[in-house]
C-alpha cells in the first residue's frame, strides 16, 4: 500500500501537494548545508567559468615588457586548441595535447570500468555462494578500497619497476613506468585492482536482495545456469549495478592521483584531463586550466545524463519523489483522456485530483 | 489395526538422515571446489599487492627493490627512516589527522540536520536539493581547484593568502565530504520508521525533542558509519593537499609520502615510501576490520535498498 488516492477538499491556500507546513522547517534545517555547498562548490565553479574566458596574452606590451595581467580573451582558451595546438606524440599519434588527454581519459574510463564491472560481478557471484569464510573475504575485499589511491600508486610503482617483481614473474624487462602503451596498462591494472572489489561489494548487496524462490521457480521451469544468470540475476542486479558503474565512471573520468603517482606528471601517454589542467594551473596559466577543467566538467555532465536517461540510473532513490512524479503522470493521462472524450467539460481543464502521499513507505 | 503390525513400516531415524543428506555427486564436488578456488582467487587478488608493500617496508632501506618474497634480513630501519627529521612524517600524520577530523566533525554537524530534513520533511524543492547534493559529489575536483588556487595564493587583494593553512584543506574537502555525509545519513534516517517520532510526539515531545531524544540515539550507528566513510575520504585526499600545502610543516601524510626523497640519498627510497604507505594505511585498516559490516552497509546504502 502506498498511496491513498482519495480526492480531498483541500484548503484554498495550499498550492503544492508536498508542502504541508514543513517547508519552513526544511528550509531552516537545509540552509546551512546548502550555504556551505554554495560557498565551496557554487562560487568556485562560477569563478572557474569566468576564469576560462581570461588569459595572460603572449608577447610583449608597448614598453617591451611581457604581459603579466590577465585580459578578457573570449573563447580564445577553447579555440586555441584548434588555432595554435600544442602538439604531443604519445600513444595515439601526433595530436593536440588536450585531445590526447581527452582520448586517454576516455580510453581509461571505458577499459577500466568494463574490466571492473565484469570482475566485480564475478566476485559477487562467488561471494554470494560462499557459506564459510564470508567475513574473511569481506575484510580482504575492503583492503584495496581502504588503501589511499596515492599509496596504491606508489605500491604499484614498486611492483612495476623495471627491476621489480612484475617483470621477475613475467621473465621479461618491460619498461612499465616509461612513457608508452605499457604504462597505460600499468595504470589500468592498478585501477582495476583497487576498484573491482568495490563494485563486487555493491553487486553482492544487490544479489542478496534477490529471493531464492525466483531461482527455484526458474529451475522448475527448466532454466539452465546461464539462463538464470542472464534472465534473473542481471536484470534484478541492474539497478544497483548501474548506479555503482555510474559512480565509478565519473571517478575514472576525473582520475588524477593514480597516473600522477604511478607514472608521473608530463607523461603524455597517461596524461588525463585532470592532470593536464593541473599542470596548466601549476604553471600559473589559470585561464587555459579553467577552460580545460570546464570541458572535463561538461563531459562528466553529459555522461551522467546519459546514464540517467538511457540506462535509467536511479541515483536519487527517493520513494516519495517517485510517487509524486507517478501522480503527475496519472493526472496528465486523465487530462488527455478527458480532452479526447470530447465531453461537456472538454474545453475547460478537468478538476485537479488531489492525493495524499504517505511518507516513508514504498509506493511499489 | 494393532500395534504389532506397525513396526514393519517404520522408517528409522538413520534412514531419514540418509534420505535428507544432499546428493554429493561429481557435479556437487566440482561446484564446491570451484567456489573455494574462486574465494582463494579473490583473497589473493586483494591481498597480494598489499603483501608486497608490507614486506618491502620490512626490508633494509638499501634493498627496497629486492624481489625476494620474504624480507631477508627483516629490518625496521625503513620505519625509523620514515620518522627521521628529513622526512618529518610524524608532523604530516598529525596534519592529516587534524584536517580529516575537523572536516568529519563539520560535515556531521551540517549533514545530520540537513539529512533529517531530506529524509522526513515534505517540501517543494526536495528533488532539486537532492539532485544538487548528488551533483556536488560528482563534481571534478580540478574544476574547483583552479579558482581556489588563484584565490588562496593571494591573487585577489580581498582574499588572504591561505596557502599552507589547515583551512585551505578543510574548506575544499567539504565539497566532497558534505555530499557524501548527507547522502549516507539520508539513507540511514529513511530506514528508521516514522512511527517512532509520531509516538514521541504523541507523548508530548516537540519535533525537535523527538529528533534529539528518539531519532538521534537510534541513528547513532549510521552517524558513526558516515563519520568513518568521510574520515577515510578526506584522509585519502591528494589533489588539494598537493596543491595548497607544499610547506614542510603543513604537508599532509599522503603528499609527504609521495615526495619522500629518502634519508640515505638513494634514487627512489622505495622501502621508506612503502613503510610510510603502511603507516598511512594502518589506521584505515583497523577501522575497516573492526567495522567492516557497518562500512559495507554504509557503502551500499546509497545504491541498494
Amino acid at each position: 500500500m502506498a498511496q491513498i488516492a482519495a480526492p480531498v477538499a483541500a484548503p484554498k491556500r495550499r498550492k503544492n501537494l508536498l508542502s504541508d507546513g514543513q517547508g519552513t522547517l526544511a528550509g531552516i534545517l537545509l540552509s546551512p548545508t546548502l550555504l556551505v555547498l554554495l560557498v565551496v562548490v557554487g562560487i568556485p565553479i562560477i569563478m572557474s567559468v569566468r576564469e576560462s574566458f581570461f588569459a595572460i596574452p603572449s608577447g610583449v606590451d608597448e614598453n617591451g615588457r611581457r604581459f603579466t595581467e590577465e585580459k578578457f580573451v573570449g573563447f580564445y582558451n577553447f579555440t586555441s586548441i584548434f588555432a595554435n595546438p600544442e602538439m604531443v606524440n604519445a600513444v595515439w599519434g601526433p595530436m593536440n595535447r588536450l585531445v590526447n588527454a581527452f582520448i586517454n581519459t576516455s580510453v581509461f574510463t571505458i577499459v577500466c570500468v568494463s574490466l571492473e564491472t565484469v570482475l566485480g560481478v564475478a566476485m559477487a557471484l562467488i561471494m554470494a555462494r560462499a557459506f564459510r569464510g564470508r567475513g574473511l573475504i569481506r575484510a580482504a575485499i575492503l583492503v584495496p578500497w581502504a588503501i589511499p589511491t596515492i599509496v596504491s600508486a606508489m605500491m604499484w610503482k614498486l611492483i612495476f619497476d623495471s627491476a621489480g617483481v612484475a617483470n621477475k614473474i613475467l621473465g621479461q624487462t618491460v619498461l612499465w613506468l616509461g612513457d608508452g602503451p605499457q604504462s597505460q596498462w600499468a595504470v589500468i591494472i592498478a585501477d582495476v585492482w583497487k576498484t573491482a572489489p568495490f563494485i563486487g561489494l555493491l553487486a553482492l548487496a544487490g544479489l542478496q536482495t534477490i529471493s531464492t524462490d525466483v531461482y527455484e521457480a526458474a529451475r522448475v521451469d527448466g532454466a539452465n545456469a546461464w539462463q538464470q544468470f542472464t534472465r534473473i540475476t542481471l536484470p534484478l542486479v541492474k539497478p544497483a549495478l548501474v548506479v555503482a558503474v555510474l559512480f565509478r565512471t565519473l571517478d575514472t573520468l576525473r582520475m588524477f592521483d593514480l597516473p600522477y603517482g604511478l607514472i608521473g606528471p608530463n607523461k603524455y601517454s597517461v596524461e588525463t584531463m585532470s592532470m593536464f589542467a593541473y599542470q596548466e594551473a601549476r604553471n600559473l596559466r589559470y585561464g587555459p586550466a579553467a577552460a580545460y577543467s570546464i570541458i572535463l566538467f561538461l563531459y562528466l555532465v553529459v555522461i551522467a545524463y546519459a546514464f540517467v536517461a538511457l540506462l535509467g540510473a536511479d541515483v536519487i532513490g527517493d520513494d516519495e519523489l517517485k510517487a509524486v512524479s507517478a501522480q503527475r503522470k496519472r493526472q496528465r493521462a486523465l487530462n488527455k483522456a478527458q480532452r479526447r472524450s470530447g465531453g461537456p467539460g472538454a474545453a475547460t481543464r478537468p478538476p485537479k485530483v488531489r492525493t495524499t502521499i504517505t511518507s516513508g513507505e514504498s509506493p511499489t | 489395526m494393532t500395534a504389532a503390525t506397525v513396526p514393519q513400516y517404520r522408517t528409522t531415524a538413520a534412514e531419514i538422515a540418509i534420505l535428507n543428506k544432499p546428493k554429493r555427486n561429481a557435479q556437487w564436488w566440482l561446484g564446491k571446489v570451484g567456489i573455494i578456488a574462486g574465494m582463494a582467487f579473490i583473497v589473493i587478488y586483494c591481498l597480494l599487492p598489499f603483501y608486497w608493500m608490507v614486506i618491502s617496508a620490512f626490508r633494509l632501506p638499501t634493498m627496497g627493490q629486492s624481489t625476494d618474497f620474504w624480507p631477508n634480513p627483516a629490518s625496521l630501519e625503513n620505519f625509523a627512516a620514515v620518522f627521521s627529521p628529513v622526512n618529518n612524517f610524524g608532523r604530516a600524520l598529525l596534519n592529516s589527522a587534524i584536517v580529516s577530523v575537523s572536516t568529519t566533525l563539520l560535515t556531521l554537524f551540517f549533514g545530520i540536520i540537513g539529512a533529517y530534513a531530506l529524509a522526513r520533511l515534505r517540501f517543494w524543492a526536495k528533488g532539486l536539493v537532492l539532485a544538487v547534493i548528488i551533483g556536488c559529489s560528482m563534481f571534478p575536483g580540478i574544476t574547483l581547484l583552479v579558482p581556489l588556487l588563484k584565490m588562496f595564493s593571494g591573487y585577489y587583494p580581498w582574499f588572504p593568502n591561505w596557502l599552507n593553512t589547515y583551512q585551505a584543506l578543510i574548506v575544499p574537502s567539504l565539497s566532497f565530504g558534505l555530499p557524501l555525509a548527507v547522502w549516507n545519513l539520508t539513507a540511514f534516517f529513511r530506514q528508521l520508521p516514522v512511527e517512532l517520532e509520531q509516538a514521541a510526539m504523541v507523548d508530548g515531545c516537540t519535533p525537535g525533542q523527538a529528533f534529539q531524544k528518539v531519532i538521534l540515539p537510534l541513528a547513532a550507528p549510521g552517524v558513526f558509519t558516515t563519520a568513518i566513510l568521510t574520515f577515510i575520504a578526506v584522509w585519502n585526499e591528494f589533489l588539494f593537499a598537493l596543491t595548497f600545502n607544499q610547506d614542510k610543516d603543513m604537508k599532509t601524510a599522503t603528499v609527504a609520502m609521495y615526495q619522500f626523497t629518502g634519508s640515505l640519498g638513494f634514487n627512489t627510497p622505495y622501502g621508506t615510501i612503502m613503510a610510510a604507505g603502511v603507516l598511512l594505511t594502518i589506521p584505515l585498516l583497523i577501522l575497516v576490520l573492526f567495522f567492516q559490516r557497518r562500512i559495507v552497509d554504509g557503502l551500499t546504502a546509497g545504491g541498494v535498498k
